[in-house]
């Protein structure tokens, strides 16, 4: 018998210890803080103003990850910014929301947001501490309110133990709720891809192809796309024809008539994980968003004067060969330690 | 003791007396705070506003009636009798008006005593504050919907909502047969590409009707009507048939316009001890 209750309370220790390293993620080493990579500029977020601990970070992970966000407790953030997918909802041409909703748009990478200057592909908020606003409120997303939110974290002691953790002390409150959300998506930063590595000369170099796809790219896409964040944060008419939905894109923020059909300029990085393309998802792979480019523009109005050539024809002129190449320089922009970083993962 | 009882009446009386003379109410001292509030009161055309239940009618012969009614004041001037300017404190200078709580129909502000002959407020939130970090923001100008679920805010197109006004009249072709009008938009964040801009700022005489004048230990009481037909009795007509829904578009100017001349200075209440006197 007392043979038996040892075992039995070996047994429990030994699931007990199998448990506690389930839960406790290795967070100590993995988490440093916030770091501009050596050949990034200066956040837009005022990191400084808003410095990211680590238990103001683990509080936003775990509500990243909380489906209690929406309003029948079934979508997280995670459920259409899945890291594997560089923080997209891969697969899905527009976001795919609460009771099988469907939305108008794709779903934007969760990456390098502490340099975005405005954020969705209208631009419509311009400050990361009121983002998550938006797909909550949205009722083919999240179709919640920030204070329901907050009521159900209240009945949850956890919580109030993150939240006295990462602010001093436990009341949940508005504020908090989105400074904590800002911190994980402000860590959220890639900048480990092939490219990173060649031009901080870490040891790597680009292939011949590379090379040539990186002039290439210089020459044609990077008046857009400008490194090393690979947009420019603008927003611009690429020239595709309106779908049914006829989205009028920053026209709806600004009701600007020159500003119909455009839409913000999105980052190069990670393209491998990140498909369908365009605002709309329409594009299924890049063959597609290059063949677009050199053969497929229309002029609806607003189109923008860099696609506009002098011989009064649209796009960019490129050949199957440079095609080949620029696919060869955008496969350096994949950042797999980023689709694979623990520190973010769920 | 009788003695007493006759000071105290007397005392009494004198009070009653100064009260009565308005005239010989003492000089402002400038280094002394009084309580000053601007009353919303909500009324249309010649009726009170009572929800879902009355009938108005329009210019325009529509009739309807108002379920939601509810509007930001901001940004509270008051000008002197000397023409000297009071500016309340930004912090303090944010109200949200609810046409269904009573309670809020008043802005009550601190400012130093004086007579006051001008009241200038902004229908709506200023473009600065609009843009302003999370933690200045908070209370009635909570982004994330705190101001008791009265929705004020649009994530999408961040930005405050400045007046918002639902109803529903047989004229609208919905099965509902609601209208919606919610109108905001400070110019947006980037000034390289404005949106509209409609706030508005409205400045009221306050001489026919009394000036405030403003005491230590006393409350004035500038009492506004505002006139809620003014949305659609003004220049041009608004027909609710035409425009059920009003949000972020071109049209949400011309309501804007309009609704800037819902205000009118009744009359002022001074020397007022408790709110239950008003």
């Amino acid at each position: 018998m007392n043979k038996m209750i040892v075992f039995i309370g070996l047994l429990l220790v030994v699931i007990a210890c199998n448990k506690a390293s389930e839960i406790i993620p290795e967070l100590p080493e993995l988490f440093e803080g916030f770091k501009q990579p050596a050949n990034f500029p200066a956040p837009a977020y005022n990191v400084a103003k808003n410095p990211i601990s680590k238990e103001q970070f683990e509080l936003g992970k775990k509500l990243f990850y909380d489906a209690r966000l929406s309003r029948n407790n079934t979508i997280s953030c995670g459920s259409c910014h899945i890291q594997a997918a560089g923080f997209t909802h891969h697969g899905h041409d527009v976001s795919h929301g609460i009771d099988d909703q469907l939305g108008t748009r794709n779903s934007m990478p969760i990456m390098n947001v502490a340099w975005n200057k405005a954020f969705f592909w209208d631009g419509g908020v311009a400050d990361l501490d009121l983002l998550a606003i938006v797909p909550i409120e949205n009722p083919v997303e999240m179709d919640e309110k920030v204070p329901n939110i907050l009521k159900k974290l209240q009945g949850d002691e956890q919580y109030h133990a993150l939240f006295e953790k990462a602010y001093g002390t436990s009341a949940i409150t508005s504020i908090r709720f989105l400074k904590a959300l800002s911190s994980f998506m402000v860590m959220a930063t890639s900048s480990n891809a092939k490219y990173d590595k060649v031009m901080r000369k870490e040891g790597a170099d680009f292939t011949q192809e590379e090379e040539q796809g990186y002039a290439l790219f210089r020459s044609k896409c990077a008046n857009c796309h400008p490194e090393p964040l690979f947009t420019d944060g603008t927003f611009r008419n690429n020239g595709l024809v309106p779908s049914a939905v006829n989205d009028l894109g920053r026209y709806d923020i600004t009701l600007n008539p020159l500003e119909k059909y455009k839409f913000k300029v999105p980052s190069l990085r990670n393209l491998k994980y990140t498909a369908p393309f365009m605002h709309d998802g329409r594009f299924l792979n890049l063959e597609g968003v290059l063949n677009h480019y050199s053969s497929e523009v229309v002029d609806n109005g607003t189109i923008d004067p860099s696609l506009e050539n002098d011989d009064g024809k649209l796009g960019i002129q490129l050949t199957a060969k440079e095609k080949k190449l620029l696919l060869a320089f955008l496969e350096t922009l994949n950042d797999e330690s980023f689709v694979q970083n623990k520190l973010l993962a769920e | 003791m009788k003695a007493i009882k006759h000071i105290f009446l007397l005392s009494a009386m004198t009070l009653l007396l100064a009260a009565c003379k308005k005239n010989e109410t003492p000089a402002p001292d400038s280094n002394n705070v009084g309580e000053l509030s601007v009353e919303f009161d909500n009324i249309v055309g010649n009726k009170t506003l009572q929800l879902n239940t009355a009938n108005y009618t329009n210019a325009s012969g529509e009739t309807f009636n108002l379920s939601l009614v509810q509007y930001y004041v901001s940004n509270l001037k008051f000008t002197n009798t000397q023409g000297a300017e009071y500016i309340v404190p930004q912090d303090s200078s944010y109200f949200l008006i609810l046409g269904h709580d009573r309670n809020s129909r008043f802005a009550k502000v601190n400012v130093p005593e004086g007579d006051y002959r001008s009241v200038t407020f902004t229908l709506g939130v200023d473009s600065i504050r609009s843009t302003m970090p999370v933690e200045q923001r908070q209370g009635v100008l909570d982004p994330t919907g705190g101001h008791d679920g009265a929705g004020m805010y649009w994530g999408w197109n961040s930005g405050y909502i400045f007046f918002k006004m639902e109803g529903t009249s047989s004229v609208v072709a919905s099965a509902d047969n609601k209208f919606r009008y919610h109108i905001g938009l400070y110019g947006g964040y980037d000034p390289t590409t404005p949106t509209l801009n409609n706030i508005k700022t409205i400045t009221l005489d306050l001489s026919p009707g009394g000036v405030a004048e403003v005491r230590k230990g006393y409350r004035s009481n500038i009492h506004l009507l505002v006139d809620l037909m003014k949305v659609f009795n003004g220049s041009p007509n608004i027909d609710i048939a035409q425009h059920p829904t009003v949000m972020v578009s071109d049209f949400s100017s011309v309501v804007a316009n309009n609704y800037q001349h819902m205000f009118s200075h009744d009359h002022t209440e001074n020397g007022v001890r408790n709110e239950n006197e008003l």
